[in-house]
């Protein structure tokens, strides 16, 4: 009894657990978030899971603080943006679809400026 | 890990596997196999971990080198260098390779100061960081000294827009004459692929035969002004350049120039960010067509010669520089920008033009307050302003 409600609970809770992350913005791409390079956010809870596709549609909404058209075309980033998880290319993890754990580090660089 | 206390969460939670599952991990590294890979390489695709792409970035940059030939033992080479990505990498790249292969070169930092207020004195105290930390001799022209006249205050009489026009014509005399001045033999400069295709892009949409002709902005070597110029990274994409500088943590700085957005480098720019998302090597294919472009040979092309007033190397009587200086000076900011051939025939043989002409010219309207002078620096040091026309007649400077 004590098993299957322990275990049924883990299952659970490892859906609906909120995920902490620390989300960096590099290469100019901080200008959009009022010059702040590194913020630590918590994500809320949600039945779904939390996949970068809806991430950025959270950054969008609670982080940016101009010029969205900078940093998304439509449901992805703006050509020009690399996007790192976890010191990784997110070409090699999926890219929109890799699903976020806790504790990640996801990196947004800009790279166009001039060099 | 908490269990969450909304009962939604508690009761809605969809099957998920066991949490001994692991999560999206990259793939290994093709070339050592045994790292996890840290990128997959824009052109080829292939995934690299962090260590075999740093050594083969160093390496292919150190080929394309020898290969191009680019160096000689014994040479002085000014790096153009902006405080920003392309050149804080090339700046570290260079020292390491000379080190490592024994290039035989005297490295030093050339930077161009355009006096635009907030961009560039923050980008130069990154180049400044990197003079400290690397040891190289660091030279700073600015064009209040050359020209007289700072790229806000050029703005402040041209408007938004053909700002870059000017910037480019000038600085690409303040590297030469920066370079003749440290006694350099070669500028490098760190135009990477991404750059290199956008020229031949922008070179084609404008029907610019005179550049398509010298390789459409593509080839290794440049032999348009007056120090030989080379660009290493230009076979780089520039993904990997800002890779490069992450992961080896190198400083660098990055915002936009204020005047840029209205360049038309940009459209340029997104027309190839999209052409490299279906096809990812035609940013490097538009960089090999450039180098191997041939003209038809009966095409009639301007000839190389000097400029009468300054020396410069021009395909005019004036080289454009001076055609654009002589517009601000008179008060005509727009007499180097568009076809106005009439009109500067007009002022050469000292005609007067009329209001509308003027006006054409980009003259402020009537009633307009002159501007204000620019506030003069102190004597010996960066910011002193030369006399003008000491600079501009090169006793001393050898085109």
């Amino acid at each position: 009894m004590d098993n299957v409600g322990g275990i049924a609970g883990r299952i659970f809770a490892i859906v609906a657990a909120p995920v902490s992350l620390l989300v960096e913005f590099g290469g100019g791409a901080e200008l959009l978030f009022d010059g702040i390079k590194k913020h630590q956010v918590t994500l809320p809870c949600q039945p779904e899971p939390w996949h970068i596709r809806n991430l950025l549609k959270w950054i969008k909404q609670t982080l940016l603080k101009e010029r969205p058209e900078l940093f998304i075309q439509g449901d992805t980033v703006q050509p020009g943006i690399l996007v790192l998880i976890n010191d990784a290319d997110w070409e090699l993890m999926g890219e929109l679809d890799y699903k976020l754990q806790d504790q990640d580090n996801v990196v947004f660089i800009s790279t166009l400026h001039g060099g | 890990v908490g269990q969450c206390v909304r009962p939604a969460c508690r009761a809605g939670g969809a099957e998920t596997p066991a949490p001994t599952a692991a999560p999206t991990m990259p793939a290994t590294c093709s070339a050592c196999g045994s790292s996890p890979a840290a990128l997959r390489r824009p052109k080829t695709g292939h995934a690299l971990c962090r260590a075999c792409f740093l050594a083969a970035f160093e390496e292919e940059t150190h080929r394309a080198i020898v290969a191009g030939r680019l160096f000689r033992p014994g040479e002085t080479v000014a790096i153009g260098a902006s405080g920003g990505k392309d050149s804080t990498v090339l700046a570290h790249l260079l020292q390491l390779l000379d080190q490592r292969h024994g290039y035989g070169l005297h490295l030093l930092l050339l930077s161009v100061d355009e006096g635009i207020t907030g961009y560039r004195d923050a980008s130069l105290a990154a180049v400044r960081r990197h003079q400290r930390r690397s040891g190289l001799p660091l030279h700073v022209v600015s064009y209040r000294q050359l020209y007289g006249w700072s790229m806000d205050r050029i703005a402040r009489h041209l408007g938004p827009r053909n700002n870059c026009t000017f910037c480019g014509v000038f600085r690409r005399q303040a590297l030469d004459r920066g370079a003749l001045l440290m006694g350099a033999d070669k500028i490098a400069t760190g135009h990477n692929a991404d750059d290199v295709a956008e020229t031949v892009l922008m070179n084609f949409l404008r029907g610019d035969v005179g550049r398509l002709r010298r390789g459409a902005g593509a080839g290794p070597a440049g032999g348009e002004g007056a120090v030989p110029r080379c660009k290493p990274l230009r076979h780089a994409y520039e993904k990997e350049i800002v890779l490069y500088a992450y992961f080896q943590g190198l400083d660098y700085f990055s915002t936009e120039c204020v005047y840029a957005p209205q360049a038309y480098r940009g459209y340029a720019r997104a027309l190839l960010k999209d052409l490299e998302a279906a096809r990812p090597s035609a940013v490097a294919d538009l960089g090999h067509s450039g180098e191997r472009l041939s003209l038809r040979p009966d095409l009639r092309l301007p000839a190389r010669g000097t400029c009468q007033r300054c020396g410069y190397v021009a395909s005019q009587p004036l080289c454009k520089a001076c055609v654009l200086l002589e517009g601000l000076d008179r008060g005509l900011p727009k007499l180097g920008i568009g076809k106005y051939r009439r009109l500067r025939d007009k002022l050469r043989d000292g005609q007067p033009l009329t209001q509308e002409e003027r006006r054409r010219l980009g003259a402020p309207a009537e009633g307009e307050p002159s501007e204000e002078q620019e506030p003069r620096g102190e004597p010996g040091t960066d910011e002193e302003p030369w006399g003008r026309r000491e600079l501009r007649v090169p006793r001393d400077l050898d085109f």
